[in-house]
């Protein structure tokens, strides 16, 4: 039985429009890719490298910023090499931390391997497991509109949502290559003096 | 065992004499000179020669901390950190840094302002051989993937070099690595 996923690119832009001033980071590869297909900002910061740093950027930035929500939006293969990622944010308890895990249940970058989550692995699961306020599957375009309005009511921890989003390799969206010019402009859309 | 090797091999243990009643207090002034360069945000490992920092930053309302997993959480969180206005300081042991390698590709690429804080093992007294091939690799290993590393091997010392690595880091947007020599933490005793 093959249970129904959805197209990554609508469902992240619906994220990003009614974002309502979240800071934005992303994961190496293809949601990068997908955040920048849905418009360049100076409060996106993307990754292109630092495989399992997406979740805790996001840990360290939510809590410079309590008072703005961060959402990070990463992939399944992404957020798998950061396991302990989830019980380090869980014992943290940032209330302004939304995780995305945009799940294919492949790695796509690297020739569609099957990964963890194709096998098994339920990262809402583990998240739950490890003590995160909220946590839910996705797999319709619906679910991600009620998900928008979830988003924008105050949490008693960090959550985490998987998407349940359908394998393909589309076309790249590439971000900024310099990664010092796009932390200066996100700094600098905090306020911050870059130089 | 290590107290059976202690007791065969006295002179091995007055090699290793713990530090000077002077040396004692660094941890409490390494403290006082990362507050006063406006450090408000930590995250470690835990290790024993980190102890009196981890309680120090841990007790203070001003100062958010993170234990970790593993080492290169803090790698990133320090970045994240940075991203959102605060001075991070990650507290991890030699074997950890092994862990941090491909993560330091971070702040080394994206000029992260940096400061990582070391205590060494494997290089002076070290009753664990298991320890001595990452502690030997320790510094050429940062080095490798970039990062400037000072090292320590007196509680004065420390304390100057931890607070000019923290003008470094933050004012010039260095990736620094303060290696705290074992010799100054004196032999771990179980």
């Amino acid at each position: 039985m093959t249970l129904p996923t959805m197209d990554r690119r609508v469902a992240v832009k619906k994220l990003l429009d009614s974002r309502d001033g979240a800071l934005v980071v992303t994961g190496l590869g293809s949601p990068s890719y997908d955040v920048h297909a849905a418009g360049d900002r100076n409060d996106n910061y993307y990754l292109w490298g630092a495989m399992g740093g997406a979740a805790l950027i996001g840990l360290g930035l939510a809590q410079a910023q309590p008072d703005k929500r961060v959402i990070v939006i990463t992939g399944d293969g992404e957020q798998l090499m950061a396991f302990g990622s989830l019980a380090t944010i869980s014992v943290a308890r940032p209330k302004n931390l939304d995780l995305i895990v945009l799940d294919n249940q492949h790695f796509g970058e690297t020739g569609m391997q099957s990964s963890h989550t194709g096998k098994g692995i339920g990262f809402d699961k583990v998240a739950a497991a490890c003590g995160f306020s909220k946590t839910a599957e996705l797999r319709s375009l619906e679910e991600v509109d009620t998900l928008c309005e979830e988003l924008r009511r105050p949490a008693e921890g960090p959550r985490l949502f998987v998407l349940k989003i359908t394998a393909e390799n589309l076309p790249r969206s590439l971000p900024p290559r310099d990664a010092v010019e796009v932390k200066n402009r996100f700094r600098a859309h905090l306020g911050f003096a870059t130089c | 065992m290590t107290a059976s090797v202690q007791a065969k091999h006295p002179e091995t243990a007055a090699v290793a004499s713990a530090p000077a009643a002077s040396e004692r207090h660094w941890p409490d002034h390494v403290y006082d000179v990362l507050k006063a360069a406006g450090i408000s945000h930590m995250s470690y490992v835990p290790d024993a020669g980190h102890t009196t920092l981890i309680r120090l930053f841990g007790a203070d309302p001003e100062v958010v901390t993170n234990v970790l997993t593993t080492e290169e959480e803090g790698i990133a969180i320090a970045a994240g950190a940075w991203l959102g206005g605060k001075r991070s300081v990650v507290l991890m042991q030699s074997s950890g840094v092994g862990n941090c390698i491909n993560m330091l590709s971070l702040p080394v690429h994206a000029r992260f302002p940096l400061l990582v804080l070391v205590t060494m093992r494997g290089e002076w007294a070290e009753f664990n051989p298991w320890q001595v091939p990452m502690g030997q690799a320790t510094e050429a290993s940062l080095k490798a993937i970039g990062l400037r590393v000072l090292r320590a091997e007196t509680g004065d010392d420390l304390v100057e070099t931890v607070a000019q690595a923290a003008a470094m880091a933050f004012d010039a947007d260095q990736q620094i690595a303060v290696l705290i020599g074992q010799r100054l933490l004196g032999k771990k005793k179980w």
